[in-house]
């Protein structure tokens, strides 16, 4: 005879599932926390120093103690570290673990830091990026042929706090932002822009003068939109122009081709495009941009009723002239 | 044959019409240049239609409140009450001149005189371009040319985008009537007079459709007492 299912038996077989789900849970919550821990206690240590404004050092011998400065440039933001794409590295990942000695010695302070290629090339995790394609465009960039060596990949995006932006539609203000904020991050201010390219900066208001409405330009396109050439195989364009060789032509934006859907709206372009073409996928509602903006199906309708008023107005021309004629004729 | 001259357009309606009617023309060519712009073939260039369409709507703006005052106090905002009693009756009057007795050579239903400048037709078409249209147009264009005063999100629509749309809906409906607007100058008594009219300010009318005259054709007389109320 089958064994019968009694509510019982029911009850037993959840308890079983129930505890072997919690020990699950529990084992893994608690190995991640292992993990957690030692990651939190190595970037804690090396924090400790360089999650502040001064650090204090002791003179082992005379036991006297100093309060320093950190530079700004050694300072690591704990919550935006967190936060980043690379938040779960424990510092001595990419740093060298001579840095784990303190004062730290000249080897670790010498040794080169890595690059972005030197993780995510040849690394099909992370195929799609195309990073091989970004490090070849970024060597023809202006930065890399008027600077060389003095100019690496960390100039513009901080390790320590880089993270993909959001590209979900609502987003595009933010972006916009925080893709400008790198280029301004040297190109806006005169003392980062002083060290590094050793002249006096250039105004931007004024060298952009030529563009009309510039606050609604500066908040809704990407400096790189027009100064950088972009590729077809990467989502953001790392060959950035020297300066004369930057879009100035306005209809390169405003019309259907507009060089913004390959650049600002490509990430949009490849996810909506329809078959109303690419224009009509682009009203995404977060920008309008005359000539490149058209509304596929006012078009139509208003060439319809442009053409039958223009027949409309021949037909009645011409009846007027038959009648008048056979007047004139009686 | 016409008999009778009326002094119909004042020099100040017809300072007015014509630089509206280059103003007009500069910010229709300017905005399909715009709107339609193409790298190859570009009808005006784009940052100089900026300018003109700019600096074309800052005057028209100026002028349609010029045109505003001016019908408001003078005696010319009187030829623009549309009376709404028996109006549709009218309207299809005008409409079936246009469509039939204009061509076997019927007198008009609502001849112009000094009472009535415009058929019902008439005044259906410039009631709506120059109270709807003209001010929706000025008033988005205002707003885009400062675009940072229109509202960012309406009801999950960009406010820039609608209006745009509005005003190239309103532009694309002022250039629509100027077609028609301009068709109907070879509508008069003979394919240029109303041409002349507009250009020396008198219009030509028949003796008997006059206001002077008007007692003694029942027809008109009727016409001109359901204008009245």
């Amino acid at each position: 005879m089958a064994k019968r299912f009694t509510f019982r038996s029911l009850k037993k077989t959840a308890l079983i599932l129930a505890t072997i789900a919690f020990s699950m849970v529990s084992f893994f919550t608690l190995s991640s926390q292992n993990e957690t821990e030692a990651l939190n206690e190595e970037t804690t240590y090396c924090l400790s120093c360089h999650g502040h404004e001064t650090y204090e050092i002791n003179d082992t011998i005379t036991g006297e103690y100093a309060k320093l400065k950190m530079f700004k440039e050694l300072q690591i933001d704990l919550l935006k570290f967190r936060q980043s794409t690379h938040g779960e590295f424990k510092c001595t990942d990419c740093h060298s673990s001579d840095f784990e000695d303190f004062p730290h010695p000249f080897s670790a302070k010498a040794e080169a830091s890595y690059l972005c290629i030197d993780c995510h090339g040849d690394d099909e995790d992370y195929a799609s990026y195309h990073f091989d394609t970004i490090e070849q465009e970024y060597l023809k960039s202006v930065h890399v042929t008027e600077k060389g060596d003095d100019f690496s990949c960390w100039n513009c995006h901080n390790p320590h706090a880089y993270k993909l932006t959001d590209k979900t539609p609502g987003q595009l203000g933010n972006r916009i932002a925080e893709n400008n904020s790198v280029c301004l991050d040297c190109h806006g201010n005169i003392n980062s822009y002083n060290s590094l390219i050793g002249r006096e900066k250039t105004d931007l208001i004024k060298s952009h003068e030529w563009l009309p409405n510039q606050p609604l330009h500066f908040s809704r396109v990407r400096c790189i939109d027009c100064h950088a050439a972009t590729h077809d195989s990467i989502l953001v364009a790392h060959m950035v122009l020297p300066a004369e060789d930057a879009v100035k032509n306005c209809v390169e934006c405003h019309s259907t081709n507009s060089i913004l859907w390959g650049s600002l709206y490509k990430h949009q372009a490849m996810t909506t495009r329809n078959e109303l073409g690419f224009y009509n996928g682009m009203i995404t509602n977060e920008a309008y941009i005359i000539g490149a903006n058209r509304n596929y199906y006012l078009n139509i309708i208003s060439i319809v009723i442009f053409i039958l008023v223009v027949i409309g107005i021949a037909i009645h021309a011409t009846l007027r002239y038959i009648y008048r004629h056979k007047k004139h004729a009686k | 044959m016409p008999n009778k001259r009326i002094y119909l357009y004042p020099v100040w309606i017809r300072l007015w019409h014509t630089i509206n009617a280059i103003l007009m023309v500069m910010l229709i060519l300017s905005g399909l240049s715009m709107q339609y712009s193409n790298p190859n073939y570009p009808l005006i260039r784009f940052d100089l239609a900026v300018k003109m369409h700019n600096i074309s709507g800052i005057l028209i703006t100026v002028f349609f409140l010029y045109f505003l005052l001016a019908i408001i106090f003078n005696w010319a905002g009187k030829f623009y009450r549309m009376p709404l009693k028996g109006y549709s009756k009218r309207l299809l009057k005008q409409v079936k001149y246009y469509m039939f007795g204009i061509f076997r050579g019927e007198k008009a239903y609502f001849p112009v005189n000094e009472e009535r400048k415009f058929n019902p037709i008439q005044l259906l078409s410039y009631n709506l371009i120059q109270f709807v249209a003209v001010p929706l147009v000025i008033i988005t264009g205002w707003a885009l040319l400062f675009p940072e005063t229109i509202v960012l999100n309406f009801f999950g629509y960009s406010g820039i985008l609608l209006t745009s749309l509005l005003h190239v809906i309103m532009g694309f409906f002022i250039s629509i009537f100027l077609i028609i607007h301009l068709y109907f100058i070879t509508v008069g008594h003979s394919v240029t007079s109303n041409l002349k009219s507009i250009v020396t300010g008198y219009h030509d009318i028949d003796e008997e459709d006059s206001v002077a005259t008007q007692t003694e054709n029942s027809t008109t007389l009727q016409n001109n007492d359901t204008h009245k109320t």
